[in-house]
């Protein structure tokens, strides 16, 4: 029989040793699929490191690959912390590129120092609004947000397209449903020439300090901590329940849009229906694996887009198909879930006697 | 270990032993639940299970019933031929099958069910396809019958009131044909004259050979129903004795183990009013807690106490006074300025200290800190903020100040308050409460499930805040602690609140009767 | 505007709502039977596409069409499993885990269709569940066309609305798990296992989904897509709601989603491209969604729903 014992306190290596482990765990847990499927399991799994960060241009590449995963994560992270089940983040993603698009790409024209700020607080506005529709349902009518956000992440990605198919549709895109590309002056520059790797990660990385600065030291962070805890006790506390949840919905569907603009305006310079290849969901993963922190979404973004990186590095190499690296990230979500048992609880295993 | 631990009734009675236990000895880390318990229970004999809250009364019940495993000892209990046969441990069902019952305070029933459905539930084999609804019916109606337990079958319990609620219970186990039925803290939801009503059944029951654990701490009852007496102190058997010759005196302090000092009320001088209701409607008429047309004062300098079963319209009461619920019609007015909305920051800010019924939910978070908890209402005042930013520090060092004042036992401000017992959660809401000096105190339930040092903490602080010149509105179940602490007392019965009369010289009775409904010139 | 009207004249509209229908009642049967004993299973929409992938890849490796469905319906149970471990006896949560099984779900099944085949470009296809010949109302004009439209997969669907009202209702089973999503204290005091029920029944409610999803590549398609799903799991979850918990609302739910989708496919044949085609896909999610929103407020939740049970804890 095993038994859960509550702890008053976690140790702080615990709280290192659970998203590290549960990593391991799912590599270890992918390799029963990559043996079903006959293909060299060690070499897979090194190809896959190598290809994550075997050298500079990989590193770089999984750095670019991160800097959506940070602000998707950050969304879900305090978004969770508030209970708010925001699994959104992918649609909100997408308001976010559109509204880029839509203000960058030659609506205004203004030098960088005016155009880019602008073009991230539209990005941000868009998903803020986004998310603000399932929280005023679930505040007002009680329906679970979760559906909600989950529904309307097809109704965005529609719209995208019916965009691209009509009135934003690039005149010299040779047909493909894709958008004008933004402006010189909206795009975040590169961080080192010749690599992808560009200023948004400088601002997700800014992002989680920001944030992590909000949760742990602001009253407004309390208010949402103690909203997110216990809203029944919060709401007997006099706290504005409703404005803080309001306040999550904002931060949260903000920090996805910036996700959004940051690819867009960063990286591929103009919008298409395959923006993300589900960043909106893997921020669920990413945050989950932080136990919710935002610092520590830094460095499980960079662990899930190394998956990711190296998954398709690997996939090249041997042919094995790059759905892998799905697995792997799956795979962590449940194992660490798992593992945050270990930091709540101790465990111990009684045998079950006869009295 | 005690002076009167032989069961002196044992050797003169001739009815058959249906259980028994030995030596049952139950640990959780160092503390010690249950220390070597012996009890022996015949058909048809009633026992009281006495002992204050975390005696181990509860404890030994659970291992009886097979939610906890004994660490040491044994339960045996007489199969259907009266052989006494060893019942294995940590199985609710092997503990059924052996013809244990046991009604919990908190009903275990599935409110989406008819009353029918939740005594059927787990009597037939999951797989089977049609169950036998007619032979159930009548066995259920027998037993109706002869135990005089009425209750609606076929609404959903939800439905049903409490009291009825409590009858399905008890039909749940007489269906499964029970040996010892265990009832645990049974009146505590009732009026005194359906506890009355219960103890008619039970007796019955009894007459029928049903032996009975009756667990209670209203000393009152327990010498008029039972016929021996078990109390536990501190985990240990301290006294099993027949009732007779037994006085509430003697009990309680064998359950307390000392001399209860009598409770020093000094004499008050009111002043002014701080809190008035003049024909107040709070709830819906469908609801069943809720008030109609209630009005009260509490003045400045007194405590005004509350009487009534609970969901009788005290939850509306209190909910108005919180903040959490606004009055539909009538005029309510909190320190001369009036109050429509519901609206817990505006009565924070009206200076209104509230003490809710469940610390769990309503008043503590409990994953944040002990300091956290602590300034969980003022968070947004200058001494904890400035310009957004939380004084972490300042928190702190008053945090740690407010525990020592309080005698709150925990690690330190930064432990999260879930670690904490019942006694000290509550130390630290007192603290959050008095600390800012409110002019009106609501006490919901202020010590329930706290044992006697933490009730008797809690009484004292209520008692300061009153000396100070704060009008206290204490809303109890416990008639003790409210003709203990109150100056006037008013009584809540399905929604109407009577005027509130002076405790002295109030009789129990004429509250107990109010409780039940009738009113204040019948029952004196 | 008449063409607009005619629509629900004819006998291949009523087809197609049926035909759309019937994964959604699999679906929402499987969600209700999850959720009435306290779990919610947002593993639905990774099920789903497991469910499609599997019964499709056992009927295509030479497993007759009902040994597809079976198939499904274990590797369904088997995701269950997982969500059921994780949720009940470990207490995880149910929003995240689900979410997980979700994940875990669709990447199982896209990866095991890529290590199948490797190198596909047109998906392979199987020989479907043939249209149901029934003598008699198959040979009625309108019925008939409807009819011919369906087939035995669809009238499992039907049988198991009947099956999970009648347990649910009226056998010692059903009475348990209705009570383990109310008060799971109540059943345990009754000597019923918690933990069993809830994942029993997290199982064959996840079986049920897996047969919504197997339901795409056996009957209604021969072969299996990436992204054929596409949110109808989570229309389940809403419809779920939307059915108060009731099979037989379910059925009604379903049906009601069907025709609307079914009927904005032939609006958008005859508006001709005046409206971008976007503007009638979008309508099932926004009908999810209104349905959800209308019914949310006086939705009678099952009262255990989401909220972890320990033995021993009160």
């Amino acid at each position: 029989m095993i038994r859960f014992i509550p702890r008053e306190r976690t140790p702080v290596w615990l709280t290192v040793a659970v998203p590290v482990g549960a990593g391991l765990v799912a590599l270890l847990l992918t390799s029963i699929p990559l043996m079903l499927a006959g293909a060299p399991v060690l070499e897979a799994l090194v190809l896959m490191a190598k290809g994550a960060a075997g050298n500079g241009f990989a590193l770089a590449e999984t750095l670019t690959r991160a800097t959506p995963l940070i602000f998707t994560g950050l969304a879900a992270a305090v978004a969770f912390r508030a209970k708010l089940w925001n699994i959104g983040a992918e649609g909100q993603l997408y308001a976010g590129a559109l509204a880029t698009v839509a203000v960058g790409a030659g609506l205004i024209e203004a030098p960088a120092y005016v155009l880019v700020p602008l073009v991230l607080i539209a990005a941000a506005l868009a998903g803020a609004a986004l998310l603000l529709v399932p929280v005023l349902f679930k505040t007002r009518f009680g329906a679970d947000e979760v559906v909600v956000t989950l529904l309307m992440n097809f109704i965005v990605l529609l719209f995208v397209q019916m965009m691209l198919e009509g009135p934003m549709k690039d005149e010299m895109g040779m047909g493909w449903p894709q958008s004008a590309p933004v402006l010189d002056e909206a795009t975040l520059p590169k961080l080192v020439m010749g690599l992808r790797l560009h200023w948004g990660l400088v601002l997700a990385v800014l992002a989680a300090s920001g944030l992590h600065v909000f949760i742990n030291r602001t009253v407004w962070g309390f208010r949402i901590r103690a909203v997110g805890e216990n809203a029944r006790a919060a709401r007997y506390a006099g706290l504005p329940v409703g404005k803080a949840m309001a306040l999550v919905g904002l931060i949260s569907g903000g920090l996805a849009g910036l996700a959004g603009a940051s690819e867009v305006a960063g990286l591929k310079g103009y919008l298409t229906s395959d923006l993300s290849p589900g960043f909106g969901y893997a921020g669920i993963v990413v945050a989950t694996l932080a136990n919710l922190s935002p610092l520590g979404v830094i460095p499980s973004a960079i662990f899930i887009a190394g998956v990711f990186v190296g998954a398709d590095s690997m996939s090249r190499a041997i042919g094995v198909s790059n759905y892998l690296a799905d697995l792997v990230v799956a795979f962590s979500l449940l194992s660490v879930l798992v593992g945050g048992l270990l930091t709540r609880f101790r465990i111990r295993f009684v045998r079950r006697e006869t009295a | 270990m005690n002076d009167t631990s032989l069961p002196d009734a044992a050797p003169h009675d001739t009815r058959p032993l249906v259980l028994s236990l030995s030596g049952i000895t139950k640990r959780f880390g160092p503390l010690t639940a249950n220390d070597h318990i012996d009890l022996d229970i015949r058909a048809g004999e009633i026992v009281a299970l006495l002992g204050e809250n975390g005696a181990g009364k509860t404890t030994l019940m659970s291992i009886l019933f097979g939610h906890y495993v004994a660490d040491e000892g044994t339960v045996h209990i007489a199969d259907a031929d009266g052989q006494l046969a060893p019942l294995p441990g940590g199985s609710a069902e092997a503990a059924l099958k052996a013809g244990i019952g046991m009604v919990h305070q908190h009903f275990a029933l599935a409110e989406n069910l008819t009353g029918f459905e939740n005594i059927l539930l787990g009597t037939l084999p999951l797989w089977s396809l049609a169950p036998r609804r007619g032979a159930a019916r009548s066995k259920i109606e027998r037993l109706m019958a002869e135990s005089g337990l009425a209750a609606d079958l076929d609404v959903p319990v939800a439905q049903l009131s409490v009291g009825e609620q409590q009858r399905i219970e008890i039909l749940k186990a007489l269906y499964r044909d029970v040996r010892v039925l265990i009832l645990d803290e049974p009146t505590a939801v009732l009026t005194p004259q359906e506890a009355d009503g219960l103890a008619a059944t039970v007796r019955a029951l009894a007459g029928k050979g049903l032996a009975v654990i009756f667990i209670s701490h209203k000393l009152h009852e327990v010498l008029a129903l039972c016929e021996r007496v078990v109390v536990l102190r501190g985990g240990a058997k301290v006294a099993d004795r027949p009732t007779a010759g037994s006085n509430r005196a003697s009990l309680a302090e064998l359950m307390v183990g000392r001399a209860i000092p009598p409770r020093e009320r000094p004499p008050s001088t009111p002043g002014a009013p701080i809190l008035s209701l003049r024909a107040v409607d709070v709830g819906a008429p469908t609801q069943r807690d809720r008030l109609e047309g209630a009005s009260l004062e509490v003045r400045m300098g007194e405590i005004v106490g509350i009487a009534g079963v609970s969901g009788n319209g005290q939850g509306a009461l209190a909910a108005l006074v919180a903040g959490l619920a606004g009055a539909h019609a009538g005029e309510v007015t909190i320190n001369g300025a009036p109050v429509t909305r519901a609206d817990p920051a505006a009565r924070i800010a009206a200076r209104v200290g509230r003490i809710p019924e469940d610390r769990h939910r309503d008043g503590t978070i409990g994953a944040l800190s002990v300091a956290e908890n602590y300034v969980l209402e003022t968070i947004a005042a200058p001494e904890n903020q400035g310009a957004g930013i939380l004084k972490r520090a300042a928190i702190r060092v008053r945090a740690a100040q407010a525990i020592a004042a309080y005698d709150v036992r925990c690690p330190g401000p930064d432990a999260a308050i879930r670690a904490l017992s019942g006694g000290n959660m509550q130390k630290v809401v007192l603290a959050r409460v008095l600390e800012r000096e409110p002019l009106l105190v609501l006490a919901h339930q202020p010590t329930r499930g706290l044992d006697i040092g933490a009730t008797t903490d809690v009484h004292r602080r209520l008692l300061a805040a009153r000396a100070r010149g704060a009008g206290v509105l204490l809303i109890s179940e416990d008639l003790d602690e409210l003709f203990a602490l109150s100056d006037r007392i008013a009584v809540v019965h399905a929604g109407h609140l009577s005027p509130a009369m002076e405790s002295e010289g109030l009789d129990v009775r004429t509250v107990g009767l109010m409780m039940a409904g009738h009113a204040a010139d019948e029952a004196a | 505007m008449w063409d607009a009207f005619d629509i629900l004249l004819q006998a291949n509209f009523w087809a197609a709502t049926i035909r759309i229908a019937t994964p959604l009642i699999f679906g929402v049967l499987g969600a209700l039977l999850c959720e009435r004993a306290g779990v919610l299973n947002l593993g639905i929409e990774g099920i789903f596409v497991a469910g499609a992938m599997s019964g499709w890849l056992a009927v295509y490796l030479g497993l007759p069409l009902w040994g597809g469905v079976l198939m499904a319906a274990l590797v369904g149970a088997l995701f269950g499993l997982i969500h059921g471990v994780l949720t009940v006896p470990l207490g995880l949560s149910q929003h995240v885990t689900g979410i997980g099984v979700t994940l875990l779900a669709t990447s199982v099944a896209y990866f095991g269709y890529r290590v199948a085949f490797p190198n596909v470009g047109t998906p392979p296809r199987i020989e479907p569940f043939p249209p149901l010949d029934v003598p008699v109302l198959g040979d009625l004009p309108f019925i008939g066309t409807i009819l011919s439209q369906q087939s035995a997969f669809t009238v499992l669907a039907f049988i198991c609305v009947g099956l999970v009202a009648f347990v649910l209702a009226r056998t010692p089973l059903g009475l348990a798990i209705r009570a383990v999503g109310d008060n799971p204290e109540a059943v345990e005091a009754q000597g019923l296992s918690v933990v069993g029920l809830r994942i029993g029944a997290v199982m064959a409610g996840s079986a049920l989904m897996a047969l919504g999803g197997a339901f795409l590549t056996l009957s209604a398609f021969n072969a299996f897509y990436f992204g054929m799903i596409n949110g109808r799991g989570w229309v389940c979850i809403a419809l779920t709601v939307f059915a108060s918990w009731r099979p037989g609302k379910a059925l009604i739910g379903a049906l009601l989603f069907g025709a609307l989708d079914a009927y904005q496919l032939r609006l958008q044949t005859i508006t001709g491209g005046a409206v971008p085609s976007q503007i009638f896909l979008m309508l099932p999610y926004i009908f999810s969604i209104a349905a959800l929103v209308l019914v949310a407020r006086r939705a009678d939740y099952p009262r255990a729903l989401m909220k972890p049970y320990f033995k021993g804890q009160r």
